[in-house]
């Protein structure tokens, strides 16, 4: 972890309530895609913990969804605006345990990290099969993107204005290869990604309401099967395994 | 030069900066941060007779100027810190560390201060009576005078360490229960722990924390948490560590005007988790502007005339 400034170099809207934002400073505490930043606002006293979506030596870009006030906030700040942030909060996904047929899969703002997850598995050669879930097609961000990684991608809409009208864990069902998931998304579309039975394994990346973000206050503590864990700390990526719903 | 020690209770501290209980853990988090070193003391997470998993979430609430939690004393237990975190703690701190006791009835206090007798680094034990006594239907016993003597007295029988009792606000007259601690032996007295409060979400319109309430911290309490000790320290003669909402060297002074011997830092640490180092590295500029040499002799400085 690194307390350190960051400015906001860039801004842009991706739907009608997600925003990248892509900000200058010292990433060197950032060991692994899917941990997160800690940024403070002002006027605010608990900082705001945000996935990383991706990030270079100095550079950070960050997916946000307005969900309240703080998020509203965020997203509007001019160009140039520095931050206070503590970096490298988290465990991260953990590539190694990724095999040959693992597939990501992510639903809304839950997307976010496994852009940087997809971009470093396709620079070690191999670009991983992309699973996404959205409520409908205006709802859609960062297609191109993964594209461009070179990621096969299935797209799910609840509506079906794009891709196959369902979940994403529909889209998952139709690879039956698939035997682990790396995944980030809403809680409901996790539990039903975890009880999908081809998965032998996977890593799923929860979020939480957080006082510090780094393990002092055990106020994101969640219980698994071995023992509390801090979402903050000991996650956010948990291990299949030890999920308890 | 300015002389930054203080003493609580014959316990000397090289400064009076003091990270509070269940803001700082064991000390782990932090000391991957700087060297715990710097810290006059610092107060480990309250610990009780058993492991305690805590409360569900959301323990977490914001607030303008602070925040809320209701974390529930999660904690691994008495013995479990004995065996795994005291060892680790001496090898990132050589200072004198006070033990945050919780309970859930008389003898479960006197039994958690009594398996620290021979932990020879814990210099005072820090008695949290905002515990709900099992025996007495649920009743806090920090809200009563009595049950706040009978837990001093308990815990003065089965230690030798000096007793701070760490005192709720949420009482109609906080002087009353210091007067009590004082009467029943306490060699100090720590305050205040936070103040009840509760969010509640406008869309789903359910209280923010599953606990319903939660307790208040930050910078917003701390003019409330100033003038309890205030109040205390004309009450009583023992010293008071000052806690509640101090974030920055001129809150600690201001602290120790209102009649704190030492200082504690809770919230501040989870927004800036450097804010302890902060203070102390700011503090001897504060006291040299303000014409202090030694520190110490602040404690009740706003009191006379």
């Amino acid at each position: 972890m690194k307390k350190s400034f960051f400015t906001l170099e860039h801004t842009r809207q991706l739907t009608e309530d997600i925003w990248e934002l892509i900000f200058s400073g010292d990433t060197s505490a950032v060991t692994a895609p899917g941990q997160f930043v800690n940024v403070e606002l002002p006027e605010k006293f608990l900082r705001r913990p945000i996935s990383i979506c991706d990030w270079t030596a100095d550079s950070l870009t960050l997916l946000v969804k307005e969900a309240g006030e703080g998020t509203r906030q965020l997203v509007r700040f001019p160009s140039g605006t520095r931050f206070d942030v503590l970096s490298g909060l988290g465990n991260g996904f953990d590539l190694e345990q990724a095999g040959e047929h693992a597939i990501l899969a992510g639903g809304g703002i839950g997307i976010a990290p496994l852009y940087g997850l997809a971009r470093r598995m396709a620079e070690r050669g191999h670009a991983p099969v992309v699973a996404l879930g959205f409520r409908t097609k205006t709802d859609t961000f960062y297609l191109e993107e993964f594209s461009a990684l070179g990621c096969r991608l299935l797209i799910a809409t609840e509506d079906g204005s794009l891709g196959t009208k369902g979940f994403v864990t529909d889209c998952i069902r139709s690879l039956p290869e698939c035997d682990y998931v790396l995944t980030c998304g809403p809680l409901p579309m996790l539990q039903a990604v975890h009880s999908l039975p081809q998965l032998k394994g996977g890593q799923f990346s929860f979020e939480a309401r957080m006082g510090c973000g780094f393990g002092a206050c055990m106020g994101c503590s969640v219980p698994t099967k071995g023992g509390y864990k801090r979402v903050c700390k000991d996650g956010p990526i948990l291990d299949k395994e030890e999920i308890i719903w | 030069m300015v002389n930054l020690a203080v003493s609580l209770a014959g316990v000397t501290l090289k400064n009076p900066i003091i990270p509070a209980s269940g803001t700082f853990g064991y000390g782990r988090e932090y000391a991957e941060l700087y060297d715990l070193n710097i810290l006059g003391s610092f107060s480990w997470k309250g610990t009780t007779g058993q492991a305690r998993l805590g409360n569900p979430q959301p323990r977490i609430a914001e607030m303008t100027g602070g925040m809320l939690n209701a974390v529930g004393l999660q904690n691994p237990g008495i013995d479990k810190v004995l065996s795994d975190e005291v060892p680790h703690i001496a090898e990132i701190f050589q200072g004198p560390v006070i033990a945050n006791v919780g309970g859930f009835s008389v003898e479960e206090y006197a039994e958690n201060c009594r398996k620290l007798e021979d932990v020879k680094q814990v210099r005072i034990l820090e008695v949290n009576i905002s515990c709900p006594n099992v025996h007495a239907g649920g009743k806090n016993f920090g809200c009563d005078p009595k049950a706040a003597a009978e837990v001093t007295k308990a815990v003065k029988a089965a230690t030798n360490k000096p007793v701070f009792m760490k005192l709720t606000p949420n009482v109609t007259d906080i002087t009353e229960i210091a007067r009590a601690c004082e009467d029943a032996g306490a060699d100090g007295l720590c305050l205040i722990n936070t103040l009840l409060g509760m969010r509640i979400d406008l869309k789903s319109r359910r209280p923010v924390i599953a606990n319903r309430t939660g307790g208040v911290s930050g910078p917003a309490v701390f003019p409330v948490a100033l003038r309890m000790v205030w109040d205390v320290y004309e009450a009583v003669n023992i010293p008071i560590i000052g806690c509640g909402g101090v974030s920055t060297a001129e809150d600690a002074v201001e602290m120790m005007l209102a009649g704190a011997a030492a200082v504690e830092v809770g919230a501040a640490n989870l927004k800036d988790p450097y804010a302890c180092k902060t203070i102390i590295e700011t503090l001897p500029d504060v006291c040299q502007r303000l014409g202090v040499t030694n520190l110490s002799q602040l404690t009740g400085g706003a009191h006379h005339g």
